[in-house]
């Protein structure tokens, strides 16, 4: 301490370096989450793009009519199958071209050697490949998934996902919101303090565990309720109802806290009225409680969209576009866990597939997200 | 007038029969989530143990050996056994890769029961039927496999747990998925605790929040915790196991370890993932914690003239402390029981040798009864059964511990 200098000047603000680094420190440990999103958002973006610009080569029944060598531009083709319009790439055994123009049905003028490939002898009688890609349209409107074959169209993924959804929904809807009633409205303080354990715990189980359950216990049971030839093995109501199951913890403890945020004056106003305690409930607390409670069930569907192991074990592997919940059908989750639980190579269209199916998810549930939270928010300002 | 009271009083019976009714529907509901929680678990131990139906190829009886104390028995036997009944041609096989008195005694177990032994479960039977049914049972395994031995077989039990991995049913266990869990979840909370930790200090303590960053941060960390899993799975498996691989297989260190190619579907890569995933969780519960510190506490440190870092490192977070612990690890107990991510980032489905660094293959407790339930061999079930037993025993004991720490910290909280 100088003694010389006067309190004034010690008390005036001095800049504190290891304050603002820590603080800085903090910022950025924050900032990371941004780039956490920034990061799946980047990732599955990438991997989407890399798969609608994939390129499948698809037969077009054209073969060469004659033979050719590396000079050659103008090819010979057979009249028969699909016509190759101008500007298409095509591929002769592991050549790639460039149509440049097509002059009449039985010749083409080409471009050879395109993307680092070699112009080669071609012998006649070689089939022609014609490039092409996965579409927006096909992906979003064609029925079938069969990578195989070239066939991308989410719809059976999609379809399975909301039919395993809705029915988890139909369980977990009533019986979340029953509880949650009678937790908020009707158990005293000693019950709900043995319920809520419960409810923790079976919100607590992993999902694999959920999986098994599903597959050893409820499938067996549908089966035996609606006979073997009804109910395949694997099933999406199966899984969906034990989503149900596994959702119902989320939506009863969400919709409890949206009934107690409601103020007991409106209880009491509708005794004092006569209502009975079920009138209370159902008509006085519920309608005021009602955004609280539909974000729960929106944070509940997006759950239950994005739930994997139950569906991966108990709804069966392989796309299947049907609305008969008894018969198999892969959603998207499963179906990317199927991809990527296998050995496949990165440059293969599957593997990139999972990323355009990741997007979609990813998209839905963070849409379903955004929803509950504007609606938190309403409630929050009506009450 | 009259006339409209009698209706009116009906009518009241008629509400309050409805509200009984409604009330009766609520508390059933509620029961419904008991009875399935009951059915999980019985579900659950019902298959764990049971009766089992095994052929051998020679009988561990006629060569005086007991199949569960393998492993105990003088080496100098299980070497004999192996001599006398093993294929002559493995036998040269495998004295070449080492000779049969220099393997440990595990190893000449493993290769007794599968090279001598043999051991096939040919039937099994759940808990329940094995008790009520068992001379039942005992005679239809004399009637359909007459060379079958009946045995008791506990699916879950100490052995199980510090078994390794092994394709026969009958000694396969959850060591190695036991060790991968508990580096996944170790290296998740190396990564999530600091982090987490530091993002909810600088929400509650620094942040003004009518800023539209900080706003931002705080809306996109509650839309992480709503992103599915296998999403994080996608992620792991694009930035850590290819974009990052040399550093994650270990490949820049030099570290690879032996036997192993240098790819990213490390133990590093799924607990690198599993951290991100659980990352929003801790700083959602670290925030409450240190929202729940009162106001009184940093103004009055203020007021004796501690700097704003000060007041955060010695009042704010010993005060916050048991909160964010029961916060992170109720957090990791999820990250515990994932699956799907772990899948996508690459767990290995059959490994048989225990994870030794972060740049090890691994394979986790909740990859294994994804395995075991997917293969359509009744045996496997059982096996996922008793997994299934396992992780939720290890959930059970480690939510014990954030309950505890939370009830202490309360206790205190009340003394103080």
């Amino acid at each position: 301490m100088r003694p010389e200098s006067s309190s004034a000047a010690r008390l005036q603000r001095r800049p504190r370096r290891r304050e603002v680094l820590i603080q800085g420190v903090l910022f950025l440990s924050g900032l990371l989450s941004i780039l956490v999103t920034v990061g799946i958002v980047y990732e599955l973006v990438k991997g989407a793009w890399k798969f609608f610009n994939y390129p499948l080569w698809e037969d077009t029944n054209k073969a060469l009519a004659a033979e050719v060598g590396p000079e050659d531009t103008i090819l010979p083709v057979t009249a028969s199958g699909r016509s190759i319009p101008e500007g298409a790439v095509i591929r002769i055994g592991k050549e790639i071209m460039w149509v440049v123009a097509v002059p009449d049905a039985t010749t083409l003028q080409v471009e050879r050697g395109l993307r680092g490939t070699q112009p080669a002898h071609h012998p006649a009688g070689v089939d022609i490949l014609l490039e092409s890609r996965v579409s927006l349209w096909e992906f979003f409107t064609h029925t079938r998934w069969v990578p195989q074959t070239g066939d991308f169209g989410i719809l059976p993924l999609l379809n399975a996902t909301l039919i395993v959804s809705g029915i988890a929904m139909l369980v977990a809807l009533p019986l979340g919101l029953s509880i949650a009633i009678y937790l908020s409205e009707y158990a005293s303080e000693r019950v709900s303090r043995v319920l809520k354990p419960v409810l923790e715990l079976l919100a607590g189980i992993p999902t694999v565990v959920y999986g098994y359950f599903a597959l050893t216990f409820v499938t067996p049971l549908l089966r035996r309720l609606f006979g073997p030839d009804v109910v395949e093995i694997y099933n999406m109501a199966s899984a969906g109802l034990v989503v149900g199951i596994l959702v119902t913890p989320l939506v009863a403890s969400m919709s409890e806290d949206a009934l107690r945020a409601v103020p007991n004056s409106l209880r009491e106003a509708a005794y004092a009225l006569g209502a009975t305690k079920l009138e209370t409930a159902l008509q006085v607390v519920v309608p005021a409680a009602f955004s609280g409670l539909a974000a729960a069930f929106i944070v509940a569907i997006s759950r239950a969209i994005g739930e994997t192991m139950i569906v991966a074990l108990a709804a069966g592997a392989g796309p299947n576009f049907t609305f008969n919940p008894f018969k198999a059908a892969e959603t998207m989750t499963g179906y990317i866990v199927r991809i990527s639980g296998g050995d496949l190579s990165y440059d293969s269209i599957d593997y990139n597939s999972i990323f355009a199916v990741g997007l979609v998810l990813f998209l839905m549930t963070l849409g379903l997200n955004l929803l509950s939270q504007h609606v938190v928010t309403r409630f929050r300002e009506e009450l | 007038m009259r006339a409209a009271a009698s209706p009116s009083a009906s009518n009241l019976a008629v509400r309050h029969r409805r509200a009984r009714w409604g009330m009766f529907l609520f508390q059933a509901s509620t029961l419904v989530g008991i009875v399935v929680l009951m059915t999980l678990l019985y579900n659950l131990i019902n298959a764990a143990f049971g009766l089992a139906a095994v052929e051998y190829k020679i009988y561990p009886g006629l060569l005086g050996l007991d199949i569960d104390t393998l492993e105990e028995t003088p080496k100098a036997r299980l070497v004999e056994v192996l001599r006398q009944y093993a294929p002559p041609g493995l036998l040269r096989n495998l004295e070449r890769e080492r000779p049969l008195e220099q393997r440990t005694p595990e190893d000449l177990a493993q290769l007794v029961v599968d090279r001598v032994l043999r051991p096939r479960v040919v039937a099994s039977w759940p808990l329940v039927p094995s008790l009520l049914y068992w001379d039942r049972i005992l005679a239809e395994v004399r009637e359909k496999y007459p060379r079958a031995e009946v045995r008791w077989m506990p699916w879950f039990n100490v052995d199980f747990l510090t078994r390794p991995q092994s394709s026969n049913p009958l000694r396969a266990g959850v060591r190695t998925a036991l060790l991968g869990s508990f580096w996944l979840v170790g290296i998740a909370a190396l990564t999530a605790l600091p982090l987490g930790v530091a993002a909810a200090i600088y929400l509650e303590e620094y942040a003004r929040k009518d800023r539209w960053y900080n706003r931002i941060i705080q809306v996109n960390i509650n839309n992480l915790a709503g992103v599915p899993s296998i999403i994080y799975g996608i992620l792991g498996l694009a930035i850590f196991v290819r974009t990052l691989a040399p550093l994650t297989s270990g490949a820049i260190f030099g570290a690879v370890p032996p036997g192993t190619t240098a790819n990213g579907r490390t133990v590093l890569s799924g607990g690198l993932t599993l951290g991100l995933l659980v990352l929003p969780i801790v700083i959602i519960n670290a925030q409450e914690a240190i929202r729940a510190v009162p106001k009184s506490l940093r103004e009055a440190a203020y007021a004796l003239g501690a700097t704003q870092w000060q007041v955060i490192w010695h009042h704010v977070l010993p005060q916050a402390l048991p909160g964010i612990m029961t916060g992170t690890i109720l957090a990791l107990s999820r990250a515990l029981g994932e699956t799907a991510p772990l899948v996508v980032v690459g767990a290995s489905t059959f490994i048989t040798f225990d994870p030794v660094s972060p740049f090890s293959k691994f394979t986790a407790l909740p990859i294994q009864i994804y395995q075991w339930s997917a293969r359509p061999q009744p045996v496997f079930r059982h096996l996922a059964a008793a997994a299934s037993l396992a992780l939720l025993l290890l959930l059970f004991v480690s939510n014990g511990i954030a309950v505890y720490i939370r009830h202490r910290a309360r206790q205190r909280g009340r003394a103080g």
